[in-house]
């Protein structure tokens, strides 16, 4: 019997187009900016339901994340929202300077992210946003493992009125998981099992990926811990510290780069705190290809084999 | 003629605190600095609807400065409207002063708008502004003051296509027409002309005037104000170090503040220059 049971295959993205949609709803003065792919992102939240609070701006990435900015000053609560390749990374500057350094509650949501978008190829799958977003002052980043989580981290994100936030989603239909009313709270965790032997840091995807690991594992006889990371920043120190004192071991996994990515933000607080054997699960330095989602991230290494691997090399080196 | 001969001298007053600043910080940008002081002296002494004593006022017009690093000239200017004392220009880019070398809001320098500094992005944050005010019905415009080197940006063009589709008239953009930037003239660095036509065919409406002539400059603020659904750009030919004949128009002084001495010798300058308008 499974710890967790799948309540549908939906795509994350479904979640924040149905969260935008009812923050729109309670808040005035969100706004949404579209950057042409409004539909495919979850923008049409806000552009169907409210036609006069949704700006169309083209395909102009730059240009969208200052607008947003912008409106910010007049007491709007923008959300804008693209691929993340292209909403984060061709606006660094626009996001470090006018976003971040004067600390706009501008909302960017970073849509097809990792590499289970697919058949797109390497040019649309995100796998570097954690790493340059995490070393901006101001921003949060939050990194929901599924559509029920992206729906509460849009709520999220509203109610956190000082700061920008970054939601990381994908495009791909995944195990919708997690109970509904269960809180969703910035720099929090969530333990999803229990185990001693060694304790799994996941994000995204793959904190479903994580559990699967987790019952393959325990027909192993070995118990792991699973942490779902879903706020990567700020994030929750006492938990992973608690964890990693209980298990001696640990993996950290993500569908992003492992450099500077979750992973790295573990390991920046394990290292500090309380060093233990760590193997990290994620894109290994190189960028990836076509394919279908599930294919890669085997083919990567960023499947529940591979967190499983990693859980055994971690245990032995305790 | 009154009013004319007070905005003359508000512009000496500010030029005079932008080389005493710069001498006392002994780095930042002079030339840019001096040559805006007519259309900042004109903009926060006669155009601008603001309160000094009421910086955050909902309804006030909005200045953004896009090029951030003449922010010497906004300082000076902010000052001597009455934002806080003039005895503080001197902090400009020391440890711990609210007077940093770009503008930065986090500081808490009153009349700040925004952090600014990295180009390209000003006139983004004005047309997101300009949105917002219609939005909320708020009757208060956005003035914006870019470079012209700033122009070779692309965001810059990426903003004005947006304003012109959102026809947001409450939008002013003013670009600082001194021809150079530093690394030389903008025809040898990177030819921005035909500029008239460019922002025509982005759907603005496009004014001309001298901004180192007070009275041209409120000319034309009267002319662009009743122009309707259309954002508005007026390019302000100026000189860069106006008011200092040695330097002036003369690109190395873009990004270098004076020595102590040379500052005496440009405030006698300046002087001169004022006395025998
Ligand atoms: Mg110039």
């Amino acid at each position: 019997m499974a710890t967790y049971t799948i309540k549908q295959i939906v795509p994350t993205r479904l979640g924040f187009s149905k969260g935008l949609h009812a923050v729109a709803k309670q808040y005035p003065q969100v706004v949404g900016i579209g950057s042409d792919i409004t539909n495919s992102v979850g923008m049409d939240g806000i552009a169907a339901h409210f036609p006069d609070r949704f700006y169309s701006l083209g395909i102009a990435e730059q240009n969208a994340i200052t607008v947003a900015a912008g409106l910010a000053l007049t007491g709007k609560i923008p959300f804008v929202a693209s691929y993340a390749t292209f909403i984060v990374m061709r606006t660094l500057d626009q996001l470090r300077v006018s976003v971040c350094y004067n600390n706009l509650p501008v909302k960017i949501g970073g849509a097809h992210a990792g590499i289970s978008v697919g058949p797109d190829g390497a040019t649309h799958q995100a796998l570097e946003d954690i790493a340059a977003l995490r070393s901006l002052p101001n921003m949060i980043i939050l990194s929901p493992a599924d559509a029920t989580q992206t729906e509460k981290a849009v709520w999220a994100a509203v109610e956190q009125t000082n700061n920008p936030v970054y939601i990381r989603y994908g495009r791909e239909a995944m195990p919708d998981f997690t109970n509904e009313h269960e809180e969703f709270i910035i720099g929090k965790s969530k333990i999803l099992t229990e185990g001693k032997d060694c304790v799994i840091y996941a994000t995204g995807h793959l904190v479903w990926e994580a559990l699967e690991a987790y019952e393959i594992l325990k027909q192993q006889n070995i118990y792991c811990t699973v942490l779902n990371i879903y706020s990567i920043k700020p994030i929750d120190i006492p938990s992973i510290i608690q964890t990693a004192k209980i298990c001696q071991c640990a993996v950290t996994a993500e569908e992003h780069q492992i450099m500077g990515g979750m992973g790295s933000a573990v390991v920046e607080v394990l290292a500090t705190h309380y060093p233990i054997p760590t193997e990290m699960v994620g894109m290994n330095d190189c960028f990836g290809e076509s394919g279908q989602p599930l294919e890669l991230m085997r083919k990567y290494h960023m499947d529940r084999m591979a967190i499983v691997e990693a859980v055994k090399k971690a245990i032995q080196r305790k | 003629m009154e009013n004319f001969s007070f905005l003359l001298q508000t512009s000496y007053k500010i030029r005079k605190s932008i080389i005493e600043m710069l001498a006392e910080a002994g780095s930042g940008h002079l030339g840019g600095s001096l040559g805006l002081a007519d259309i900042f002296t004109c903009l926060y002494f006669s155009e601008l609807k603001h309160n000094p004593n009421n910086p955050s006022w909902e309804e006030r017009d909005r200045l953004i400065l896009s090029i951030g690093h003449v922010a010497p000239v906004l300082y000076a200017t902010l000052a001597y409207a009455g934002y806080f004392d003039t005895k503080e220009l001197l902090s400009l880019r020391k440890i711990n002063s609210r007077l940093q070398g770009h503008p930065g809001k986090d500081k808490g320098l009153p009349g700040i708008e925004i952090s600014s500094g990295s180009l390209g992005q000003g006139l983004s944050i004005a047309t997101g502004l300009a949105l917002g005010l219609k939005s909320n019905q708020n009757p208060a415009r956005v003035f914006c003051i870019c470079g012209d080197g700033e122009l070779q940006e692309g965001s810059i063009w990426e903003a004005a296509m947006a304003a012109a589709h959102y026809k947001l008239d409450n939008l002013i953009c003013i670009v600082d027409r001194n021809g150079v930037q530093i690394d030389g003239t903008t025809s040898e660095v990177m030819e921005i002309e035909p500029l008239t036509l460019k922002w025509a065919a982005f759907g603005w409406y496009v004014s001309t005037t001298n901004g180192n002539n007070i009275a041209d400059i409120l000319n034309t603020f009267d002319e662009t104000r009743n122009i309707l659904s259309k954002p508005k750009v007026i390019i302000a030919s100026t000189s860069m170090g106006k008011g200092v004949k040695s330097i002036e128009n003369d690109y190395r002084w873009h990004g270098k503040a004076p020595s102590k001495e040379q500052a005496l010798q440009f405030l006698k300058e300046l002087e001169h220059g004022y006395l025998h308008y």
